[in-house]
């Protein structure tokens, strides 16, 4: 159990033994120790209240990779009635990195596409840690064009460090394959909703992240690059990679920071002490949202949803524009 | 003065003025070939569009010198001259480095784009600067590019990008990313107008702007020995890419992957697109 646990989350692990010991010699003495207990609990949680009221950015990278956190097969089995998962790219291989899916959401039908990781070592290669090749993006698509022939909406779960960059992955295309995702995906005419639930980890991310309403938990994070690759490649940061939480400081990349930059719509609330303590909550948390998000989308007609896609993100970005003093450069 | 005044003079202190003159020569006269150490005349070497005559290497050009060999002469408008970029994020360091290669560079950014006329045909035009921050993609340079398919389209024009990049401007966090979207999206847009879109991919052509509007293109076109890829070494070597095979990532080895259309000498480039201008303009 000390495995899982995070520095910061050292004295909660502490409470939470006391606690799990209390309950275990209540239950062998037969004695009643329910008041010791329920003060042991409240005092264990006000203390995770007090901790997570002053996480940095950098602690919520690490939530956002936390091994214990609830990953995409987690969320599809607590939020879907029924999954129908279907594989391949038709063109090289399945990727087990990127799984997708009919799903169905309180009875109706929709495509469930989002990065997996895995818990243990041999899960965790299985699944490539959750980094996609092009035949993970290629798969995405092939499903999502599905779901616009059969008019159902999309679902997409995003986490993961980066999109795989192996000799065998730049050999077939990578990039091709994330751009050709997000030039496809602007125009799919069928709703498309995001959460970002985990990492939403640079281009790796957008391969399966442009939609109508982007979500996001409240511990997740979304970053251009990992804090600890901009540490080692900035001056700002002597390349040190080790001064990754200045980093991580500094990108903004904390899902309160990406609402306030405007580039997702609606913060995910966690349970406390964040989504690995509780699935249930964190996963009914998510579901309400994506339910929420889709009754909003279901009535706009999809010539108007794709338009409004396309604004939504011609908006981002923030630059200032100068007074015209600059003549119009003349140049060749 | 008459020239040569200083010879018939014949004093010590002309003769001293005539070696100043001379040391100031070399600097500049001869370039160094990064790649095969060859001391070549300066002159030859603008001439050959800095391209080394003796092993080939393509040479970084810098945008102004980019639109001088690719666009007619003087038919180049630059346009959004006047967006500039801010510190959205209070990245540490960050309006420093700008300013400090704004006056490098006399750029505003890494990208420039305009409207010009390339052999006759008018086209929308984006060139890249390396040396504006490594070309690095942030939200000037992301809008620039939207803005020149939005203009595409309101003008039925073609759209050329000459990319040289390192990829999204980390320095613009998740507002930087995002115009991987955005420049996609808008390529999208400019696709179903039915118009054409030609990418050159000098060297380097990575990361954030190659998987997104760069790797778009009807047809891509990269130059001798361009690096092009998604992950750079450094990124390559943490996902243990050990035994990197010569070549790797190379502008030769993407087209025998299929990832462009041809590798073109630098001054094959100006009537090859011309040609294809021809192939996808609208009738």
């Amino acid at each position: 159990m000390a495995l899982n646990v995070l520095d910061f989350e050292k004295p909660i692990a502490e409470l939470d033994v006391n606690i799990a010991r209390l309950k275990h010699i209540s239950e062998e003495e037969g004695v009643d120790r329910s008041a010791e207990i329920a003060a042991l609990e409240e005092h264990r949680d006000c203390l995770i209240a007090e901790i997570f009221a002053n996480l940095t950015p950098w602690d919520k990278t690490l939530l956002a990779r936390h091994p214990s956190r609830p990953y995409t097969l987690d969320y599809i089995r607590a939020i879907f009635d029924d999954f129908v998962e279907l594989h391949g790219d038709r063109l090289f291989a399945d990727d087990k990195a990127i799984i997708g899916g009919f799903g169905f959401l309180d009875g109706k039908s929709v495509m469930v596409i989002g990065q997996q990781k895995g818990r243990d070592l041999k899960e965790r290669q299985f699944r490539n840690f959750g980094c996609a090749k092009p035949e993970g993006y290629r798969k995405a698509l092939r499903l999502m064009k599905m779901a616009e022939k059969f008019g159902r909406p999309i679902i997409s779960f995003v986490d993961t460090p980066a999109a795989d960059c192996s000799f065998g992955s730049e050999e077939r295309g990578i990039s091709e394959a994330i751009a050709r995702n997000m030039r496809e995906m602007s125009l799919l005419r069928v709703p498309i909703i995001i959460a970002v639930t985990g990492e939403g980890g640079s281009g790796g991310a957008l391969g399966i992240a442009v939609g109508d309403r982007i979500l996001m938990q409240e511990h997740a994070i979304y970053s251009v690059i990992p804090p600890e690759g901009c540490a080692a490649i900035l001056s700002e940061f002597q390349r040190d990679p080790r001064r990754a939480p200045e980093a991580a400081e500094a990108m903004k990349i904390t899902a309160q920071h990406c609402l306030e930059y405007g580039v997702i719509d609606e913060i995910i609330p966690e349970p406390l002490g964040s989504a690995h303590r509780n699935y249930e909550i964190a996963a009914a948390n998510v579901k309400a949202a994506i339910t929420h998000s889709l009754s909003l989308l279901e009535k706009v007609s999809p010539d108007k949803l794709v338009e409004q896609r396309y604004q939504k993100f011609r908006r981002m970005g923030v630059f200032a524009v100068a007074p015209k003093a600059v003549e119009a450069a003349q140049a060749g | 003065m008459s020239p040569g005044g200083w010879f018939q003079k014949g004093s010590k202190a002309a003769s001293k003025a005539v070696r100043k003159q001379l040391d100031a020569l070399p600097d500049g006269l001869w370039t160094k070939c990064p790649k095969c150490s060859e001391i070549l005349f300066s002159k030859e070497l603008e001439k050959n569009l800095k391209v080394c005559n003796k092993c080939g290497y393509h040479s970084k050009l810098g945008a102004a010198e980019r639109l001088a060999i690719t666009v007619d002469e003087g038919s180049f408008v630059e346009m959004d001259t006047d967006l500039v970029s801010v510190n959205p994020l209070n990245f540490p360091g960050y309006e420093s480095k700008i300013e400090k290669w704004k006056s490098a560079s006399g750029l505003s950014d890494g990208m420039i784009t305009g409207v010009a006329m390339i052999g006759g045909y008018p086209v929308v035009i984006g060139v890249a600067d390396f040396g504006f921050l490594g070309g690095s993609m942030g939200s000037v340079y992301g809008e620039k590019v939207a803005r020149a398919f939005e203009r595409g389209i309101d003008e039925k024009l073609p759209v050329v990008i000459v990319n040289t990049s390192g990829g999204a401007r980390m320095q613009e966090g998740i507002l930087s990313l995002m115009q991987m979207v955005k420049t996609s999206a808008a390529v999208a847009q400019f696709d179903q107008a039915g118009l054409m879109y030609i990418a050159v991919f000098a060297d380097p052509t990575m990361a954030g702007v190659h998987a997104s509007f760069a790797m778009l293109a009807d047809i891509i076109i990269a130059e001798p020995g361009a690096l092009i890829g998604l992950a750079g070494q450094r990124v390559a070597a943490q996902a243990q890419v050990l035994k990197e095979p010569p070549g790797y990532r190379l502008a030769e080895w993407q087209l025998e992957q299929g990832m462009v259309d041809m590798v073109l000498p630098r001054r094959e480039l100006r009537d090859t697109l011309i040609k294809l201008l021809e192939c996808g303009a609208r009738r």
